[in-house]
């Protein structure tokens, strides 16, 4: 199986980097301090924890009513009105407070993101750690999978699979989303954990006649999940980024009262940019920035991981 | 390396047989199944039971499915429901559009990725290298279609330069003769259509070739950096060769095989991007026809789209490995 070859060494090779790490907890320590004196760590960092405390308070946050329609009166022509005094932003098409807007949509922005990462994240390592404890030919069925997955690029496999929803929702979006990152994460957790196999803890502890079970989930698999968090954090970049190019197709939440920075940012770009570029900038910085903010974040985190820095 | 490229090339038929299959179950898995997204809104169980004994989806699976393989094996891949065309046509047609805009994509992409990822590497933790990285990165996280809309609002309507949709303007009285229109314009010598016809590519392939470019300027990077440190560069400096000749015969040289897998695995990306960028620039190639073929949930057409597309990507993935084991012997031995 040649075509995903390119992909599957590149993860290999990710997972090669992060095998070798006897150490455990002093890693770990290790790994922590660091992040923490790594600058770029903490401008990811402070992006994150900012964005989560946002989307947590939003209503609290929020002027205005996202959904209430405000200056109905002055709205010709479905034109969003530009900024002034109450609206600092100014309003949508249909004369709703763009910066409640924007402060609100970070939840469901939040809730695409996690939740497709979540999913598949946990599939994932299902089918990976599935794969490497057992191993055999049910490794050689998964791996296979995983393979037919990767052959298709990333965003047109999101495209396909949100395409089959009838009426296309939050939901779809986000099992798009998250079938597309599956493969990865059942790669690395599946490297990891072969190469976890081989190590000496795992055999003295074999030796000792600790029961299988206990060997995975307890040796094996806190050992492994390193590169697993590493790429979680990227994937929750990716995964924002995605969504909101299935909304700009057309294939995002058709619900329009619930506020989005994807479907804001889809909506605007294509249907209002040249009258009120605003309306599509700002949900644009949003998701620039939340995204540079979790790479940042998984970027410092996989160079602190990397055994190849210790000191 | 006869032995190498025909283990490649078998290697792929069991792929693609897979990938069939899989597109094959894919139509069965839409809500109604293909009648019903054929019919719409207007399907009723009569309805579908008709187009079902039609389309021939009352026979058994495995006969089915054979028949779905002979017809794709022949090229037929039924009518658009759209435009009510023949699949195959649109796509021969839209097909030099998009490999046109990858193909400038991809120029700039490398043409720019190389070296700045190497001018990034010799200049390590400066502010050359930093500003470098922190611009990958941003390049990363700029959806595509935002960065379209950008470009077209601020460079071209703001500034007047360049042109922002279709390939060329409408009133160009273009020769068509491979359906490429710069090398058309070239091979005619119509000078007038060539500018033309640059200026609209301008802007999408910029577009379409910033996510690829970031990629590009950090394996280069990273790539010339490990070379840098291998034994046989510090034999080369010891032995007193000038800097100039290390740097070229034995880091770059070197350094570059990686950066030409990452390239293969670019067509990817572009393919997918193309879909955006297309949309954005008004472009018509095979990215319009998945925006609309989605749009319209045209699914014969998204079908052989599809199916279209990762048989390019596995191709060029197969030529990567070629051209990886020609260029480094190791390879092979795998």
């Amino acid at each position: 199986m040649s075509m995903a070859t390119r992909k599957r060494d590149k993860i290999d090779a990710l997972v090669a980097r992060s095998a070798d790490q006897g150490g455990g907890v002093s890693l770990l320590g290790d790994a922590a301090r660091r992040l923490a004196r790594n600058p770029v760590a903490i401008v990811g960092a402070v992006i994150v924890v900012l964005f989560i405390l946002l989307a947590i308070f939003a209503p609290w946050i929020a002027p205005k009513d996202p959904t209430t329609q405000y200056l109905i009166g002055e709205i010709r022509q479905n034109t969003p009105l530009p900024a002034r005094d109450g609206f600092p932003l100014g309003t949508d098409q249909f004369g709703r407070d763009l910066l409640s807007r924007l402060i609100v949509g970070s939840r469901q922005s939040l809730i695409v993101g996690v939740m497709a990462t979540l999913i598949g994240l946990v599939a994932g390592m299902i089918i990976g750690g599935v794969a490497g404890a057992v191993g055999g030919w049910v490794d050689s069925l998964l791996m296979r999978f995983t393979d037919i997955l990767l052959s298709v690029p990333g965003l047109l496999l999101a495209i396909s699979i949100a395409a089959l929803a009838k009426e296309p929702s939050q939901w779809s979006v986000i099992t798009a989303v998250a079938i597309v990152s599956v493969p990865i994460f059942a790669r690395l957790l599946r490297g990891s954990m072969l190469a976890q196999r081989g190590t000496d803890h795992v055999l003295a502890a074999r030796a000792l006649g600790v029961k299988e079970s206990t060997i995975v989930f307890r040796h094996m698999l806190p050992n492994s999940v390193s590169p697993v968090i590493v790429q979680a954090t990227l994937t929750l970049a990716t995964a924002i980024i995605d969504a909101a190019a299935l909304s700009f197709l057309g294939l995002g939440d058709q619900d329009v009262s619930r506020a989005e920075w994807g479907a804001m940012l889809g909506e605007g770009a294509r249907v209002y940019f040249d009258v009120a570029p605003s309306m599509t900038l700002w949900p644009g910085v949003a998701i620039v920035l939340v995204a540079l903010g979790f790479t940042l974040l998984g970027e410092s985190l996989r160079e602190a991981l990397d055994p190849k820095n210790r000191r | 390396m006869l032995r190498f490229i025909v283990r490649r090339l078998l290697g792929v038929i069991p792929t693609l047989f897979v990938l069939s299959f899989l597109l094959f179950g894919w139509l069965r898995l839409l809500p109604g199944g293909p009648a019903g997204a054929l019919l719409g809104d207007k399907a009723t169980p009569e309805s579908i039971a008709s187009v079902n004994k039609v389309l021939g989806l009352d026979q058994p699976i495995p006969v089915q499915y054979a028949k779905f393989l002979g017809r794709i094996l022949t090229g037929d891949f039924g009518n658009s429901l759209s435009k009510s065309r023949p699949v195959v046509e649109e796509l021969a047609d839209a097909l030099p559009a998009t490999i046109e805009l990858a193909v400038a994509a991809l120029i700039f992409a490398v043409g720019l990725g190389i070296p700045l990822g190497y001018l990034a590497a010799r200049r390590r933790g400066g502010i050359f290298d930093n500003s470098t990285i922190m611009g990958t990165l941003v390049g990363v996280a700029v959806p595509v279609f935002l960065l379209g809309y950008l470009l077209k609002k601020y460079i071209a309507t703001d500034l007047g330069l360049f042109e922002t949709s279709g390939r060329v303007d409408t009133g160009m009285n273009e020769t068509n003769v491979t359906g490429f229109k710069i090398l058309d314009a070239l091979m005619t010598r119509e000078w007038d259509v060539l500018v033309n016809a640059l200026s609209h590519l301008v802007l999408p392939a910029i577009v379409l070739g910033t996510i690829p470019l970031a990629v590009i300027v950090r394996i280069t990077r990273a790539s010339v950096l490990d070379v840098l440190n291998e034994d046989y560069v510090r034999t080369a400096e010891a032995k007193g060769l000038l800097g100039k000749t290390v740097r070229r015969r034995h880091v770059l040289r070197n350094a570059l095989l990686p950066v030409s897998t990452t390239i293969g695995l670019q067509t990817g990306l572009l393919l997918a991007g193309a879909v955006l960028t297309e949309k954005v620039f008004v472009w018509n190639g095979l990215g319009s026809l998945l925006a609309e073929g989605i749009e319209k949930r045209d699914y014969p057409r998204l079908q052989a789209l599809i199916l279209l597309v990762a048989f390019v990507y596995v191709i060029v993935n197969l030529l990567v490995d070629i051209s990886y084991a020609i260029i480094d012997p190791r390879v092979r031995v795998r």
